[in-house]
């Protein structure tokens, strides 16, 4: 099977890694999906936004064939997924948004089943899953009923379980949905060095700030609606304005003029502030030095990510 | 390749299947022994004396056939219900439908599965039947075959069930309802002509008579109708269960939006 994927390497420059035609999913009282199009580049890290019910979750289940969609057209690196979809479904590994481990099994268990069904004989199988419940820090727990497992293992067993036949492209439907913040930082550290090896990675998430940390692409869906692709960075520098929260040592009791700045107190002793793209940290902060205000701590109130979300979703700016 | 791959997904599906069957043995391996040991001492041995013969042959032996039978198609039916509802259930049956294994194997691991535990708890049986009653066969080919034929309906005809039950008290109506009147009613503990004409004639519907009636005819040589008309039925019967299984899993009833 390595061989196999192998040979796709010099192609993946090239060929999107998915591609989606005019795919569109219709219930007999809703439309799930309007006609979609768009593409994936290979290695790319895509983000996958919208509100609750906007799609994402159709659109991923159509991908990975759990939905059958009403029509459109779905290649995945070249292989069409109705006419060759064991193929196409041999480069895709999936973690879906419920857990839907088996209980009963262990974590090597549940890998090495998993593997086989990808073609992995069972001896590859054991050390590529040792390796990644090594990675995914549940080395452990290899043995252990799954269910023993918390909430965040169980999250991080499926990831393992999605890369266990080492397919080319991983799709991620809210992989980190009610997991601790410690877990969500190894799991993102590991997803980021993933796709810095070349896996292109599809990602859902309600967490911005994933997006923000990860993501090369993001589009977003509203209503079943594609309304909105584009570049990570150009959203970040397109940005008309970032809006920062600075806690001071003392309290405030007049609210100070931080021209060109927009204040706004929160508590006594918090500012929310909002800078032009064009005006720097650096000529708040000598402002604020003026005004006598030390400054104790600061953090981002929202990020131009979410900024972008919530304009597209509400049709207006955040 | 894809061959390989196929191969290889299908083996690792049945050795996950046959490894459920073994590791939960209390539940797939103890219960029917128990019951027909049961059977045979009520039934066989305090019963079946004071009945005495039937077409010259005990009445334990009259029965043994239709005691040999009943655990195999139990427990066929009984073990795709629940490992493939309980996947259904957990959502872990995504796994495959989402993995390249075709449809055809995945039905095959499943039935291959529960024909292990169908037909091991059958031998189980023929073990504990042998201390009581000796165990002869007429045409042996003929008694594997109709153990294999009919193990595989039952397994595919559980497969159908977990497929269309939406809980898990569906699971049971079928076998409640339907699979047990139809055991008892194909003439395991009697001659079908020792029934009123209204229930002869019913029990020609059942399908289970005649794989019961075939089976007998390969272990003590008493039949009630021609062996050969038995094995089309039973040919037909799992060729129809299985197109039905896939035509199931191929449009993703029930598994797939």
């Amino acid at each position: 099977m390595i061989a196999y994927l192998t040979s796709f390497d010099d192609m993946q420059v090239m060929i999107p890694a998915i591609n989606l035609q005019q795919v569109h999913k219709q219930y007999p009282n809703h439309t799930a999906l309007l006609p979609t199009t768009f593409s994936i580049a290979s290695g790319s890290f895509f983000a996958l936004l919208g509100p609750n019910g906007a799609g994402k979750s159709t659109l991923i289940n159509i991908l990975s064939t759990i939905t059958n969609k009403t029509s459109g057209k779905i290649s995945v690196l070249g292989y069409d997924l109705d006419q060759q979809q064991a193929q196409a479904k041999l480069l895709m590994g999936v973690v879906p948004q419920e857990i839907n481990l088996n209980i009963f099994e262990t974590p090597i268990e549940t890998l090495v089943n998993q593997a086989a069904y990808y073609g992995v004989n069972q001896k590859d199988a054991i050390s590529r899953g040792q390796y990644l419940l090594e990675k995914l820090q549940l080395s452990e727990k290899q043995a252990a009923p799954i269910r023993t497992l918390s909430g965040g293992m169980k999250r991080r067993l499926m990831i393992a379980r999605a890369l266990i036949h080492q397919p080319k492209i991983l799709i991620l439907d809210e992989p980190t949905a009610g997991v601790d913040v410690e877990i969500r930082q190894r799991i993102w550290q590991f997803l980021k060095q993933e796709n810095q090896n070349g896996l292109t990675i599809l990602l859902t998430t309600h967490y911005l700030e994933e997006v923000e940390a990860l993501c090369d692409d993001v589009a977003i869906l509203k209503d079943g609606q594609l309304v909105h692709q584009s570049h990570v960075h150009s959203v970040l520098e397109q940005a008309k304005h970032q809006s920062i929260i600075v806690e001071t040592h003392k309290p405030i009791k007049d609210l100070p003029n931080l021209s060109p700045c927009k204040v706004k107190q929160i508590k006594p002793h918090s500012l929310a502030i909002e800078l032009p793209q064009s005006y720097s940290l650096n000529q708040l902060f000598k402002q604020l030095t003026q005004k006598n205000i030390i400054v104790t701590q600061v953090r981002q109130e929202t990020n131009p990510v979410e900024s972008l979300l919530l304009e597209i979703i509400q049709g207006k700016p955040a | 390749m894809m061959y390989r791959l196929q191969w290889i997904g299908f083996y690792g599906l049945v050795r996950k299947e046959i490894r459920r069957v073994f590791r939960i043995w209390i539940q797939t391996l103890v219960p029917s022994p128990i019951t027909m040991t049961l059977y045979i001492l009520v039934f066989g041995h305090v019963i079946g004396q004071k009945i005495g013969t039937i077409q010259q042959v005990s009445y334990m032996t009259f029965i043994t056939p239709g005691l040999i039978m009943m655990p195999i198609i139990t427990n066929s039916f009984a073990n795709t219900i629940s490992s493939f509802f309980g996947a259904r259930f957990n959502k872990s049956i995504e796994e495959l439908f989402v993995s390249p294994l075709s449809n055809h194997l995945i039905i095959i691991a499943f039935v291959i599965g529960s024909m292990t535990r169908g037909i091991l708890n059958g031998l189980i049986v023929v073990t504990i039947i042998y201390f009581f009653n000796p165990i002869t066969y007429h045409i042996l080919w003929l008694a594997a075959l109709i153990i294999l034929l009919s193990s595989l309906l039952f397994s595919l005809l559980g497969l159908l069930n977990a497929i269309f039950a939406k809980k898990f008290d569906d699971l049971n109506v079928v076998l409640t309802f339907l699979l047990t009147p139809a055991i008892y009613l194909g003439g395991i503990f009697y001659e079908i002509h020792s029934l009123p004409p209204i229930w002869q004639a019913i029990s020609r519907f059942n399908p289970l008579y005649y794989l019961i009636d075939a089976f007998r005819y390969s272990l003590i040589n008493i039949s009630t109708c021609p062996w050969q008309y038995s094995l089309k039925l039973l040919l037909i019967l799992n060729f129809s269960a299985y197109m039905a299984c896939y035509y199931c899993l191929s449009r993703g009833i029930r598994i797939k939006d």
